[in-house]
C-alpha cells in the first residue's frame, strides 16, 4: 500500500514538472533546447528594495533580465545624461544596483525569456532600450499603433507594465496581458 | 495601571517624534546651506525661482520646476515624460517629503541639473527648502 502511494505520489510529481514544459510557448527562434531553459519562464521578478526606490521613481522598474550585462554598464556609465534626464547616483548607491543588474543580466540569468533576449542581439550590439532588442520587436510585430502610441492609457512600449500586468514580478505570459481598452490579447 | 500609562504616553508621543525629527532633517539642512554660504535665506525668493523657466537645449526647451511639479506644492505632478505620477512635494500633504537628507540632496542635483542645465547653489537650495517647507523659522 505504502509503496503503491509513492508511486502515484512519484508520477504525480512528474506530471507536475513535465505539463507546463509540454504546453509553454513554443516560440523556439532564439532558442535551443538547452536544460536550464526548461526550468522556468519569464525573466528574474525585481526583489531588490534599492533598485526599485532609485530606479523606479521617474518611470516604472524594469527588470534587470530584459537586457544582457554590457547595456546596463553602458546605461549605468552615463546616467548624466539618462535618455535627456539626469539620474546621477551616489558612489554606494551605483555600485549595489550595478551589481544587482549585472548579476540579474538576460545573458546571466537561467530565465527563458531573459536568454532569449540575450540571444536576439548581436554580439557587439549594447542596446539602452529594451524595445530596440530584436526578440522584443519580433514579441511585439503583431501590435498596431492604437493600442499603444496612440492609446492614451499606454503611450509607449516604454510602459511595459501598462499591458503587462505582472510585469514587475518578471511574467510577460501572455495570459498576463490586459491591453486598456482592448482587454486580452490572443496571439 | 501603572504600565498601561507608560505605554499610552509612549503612543502619543510617536507623532510628536516623528515630528521633531522632520524639522531636524530641515534644519540641519539649512545650517549646512548657511555654513557654506547661504545668506537670509527667504522662501519667496525660493517661489519666484520654483516658478522661473530656464532654456534647454533638445526635448522640453523650455523648463522648470513646475514642468513636473506643477505650480501648487500641494498638487500630485506628473514625469513631463514618462508621466509617472509624483507625489506632492509640500510636507503638509505629504509628511514623507523633507524627512531624508540623502534624498533632497539628491533630487537637488538631478533635478537642478536638468532644470537649470547645473547645480543649485547653496542659496538657491535653501529659498526652495524654505519654499517647500512652508516655513520661516530658520
Amino acid at each position: 500500500m505504502k509503496s503503491t502511494l509513492a508511486i502515484s505520489a512519484i508520477i504525480f510529481t512528474v506530471g507536475l514538472v513535465t505539463v507546463p514544459l509540454v504546453f509553454s510557448d513554443n516560440d523556439f527562434r532564439w532558442g535551443g533546447l538547452e536544460e536550464y531553459e526548461q526550468k522556468s519562464t519569464g525573466v528574474p521578478g525585481i526583489n531588490n528594495p534599492l533598485y526599485k526606490e532609485e530606479c523606479a521613481s521617474c518611470h516604472i522598474a524594469y527588470a534587470p533580465g530584459l537586457l544582457p550585462a554590457r547595456s546596463w554598464e553602458k546605461m549605468m556609465s552615463g546616467l548624466d545624461d539618462h535618455f535627456g534626464d539626469n539620474a546621477e547616483l551616489d558612489a554606494d548607491t551605483y555600485r549595489e544596483i550595478s551589481a544587482y543588474l549585472l548579476k540579474n543580466s538576460a545573458d546571466k540569468s537561467d530565465y527563458r525569456r531573459s536568454r532569449k533576449i540575450a540571444r536576439s542581439i548581436k554580439a557587439g550590439d549594447a542596446p539602452l532600450r529594451i524595445s530596440e532588442t530584436p526578440y522584443f520587436k519580433h514579441e511585439h510585430d503583431e501590435i498596431p499603433n492604437r493600442m499603444v502610441s496612440e492609446n492614451t492609457k499606454v503611450m509607449s512600449f516604454s510602459n511595459c507594465n501598462a499591458c503587462h500586468i505582472k510585469a514587475e514580478q518578471g511574467s510577460f505570459n501572455e495570459h498576463d496581458i490586459r491591453i486598456p481598452g482592448y482587454g486580452r490579447w490572443d496571439d | 495601571m501603572k504600565m498601561h500609562i507608560i505605554i499610552l504616553t509612549s503612543l502619543a508621543m510617536l507623532p510628536i517624534n516623528s515630528a521633531i525629527s522632520d524639522s531636524a532633517t530641515i534644519e540641519n539642512l539649512m545650517q549646512s546651506y548657511k555654513a557654506n554660504g547661504a545668506v537670509s535665506p527667504s522662501a519667496e525668493q525660493g517661489k519666484r525661482l520654483w516658478g522661473k523657466t530656464f532654456k534647454a537645449k533638445g526635448a522640453f526647451a523650455e523648463r522648470s520646476c513646475t514642468t513636473c511639479h506643477t505650480d501648487d506644492l500641494t498638487a500630485t505632478g506628473k514625469h513631463v515624460k514618462t508621466s509617472k505620477v509624483i507625489k506632492p512635494m509640500s510636507p503638509s500633504v505629504n509628511p514623507e517629503r523633507l524627512t531624508k537628507t540623502r534624498k533632497v540632496e539628491k533630487w537637488f542635483k538631478r533635478n537642478c541639473k536638468w532644470t537649470l542645465g547645473r547645480e543649485c547653489s547653496v542659496q538657491e537650495k535653501a529659498d526652495i527648502l524654505l519654499y517647500i517647507a512652508n516655513t520661516t523659522s530658520f
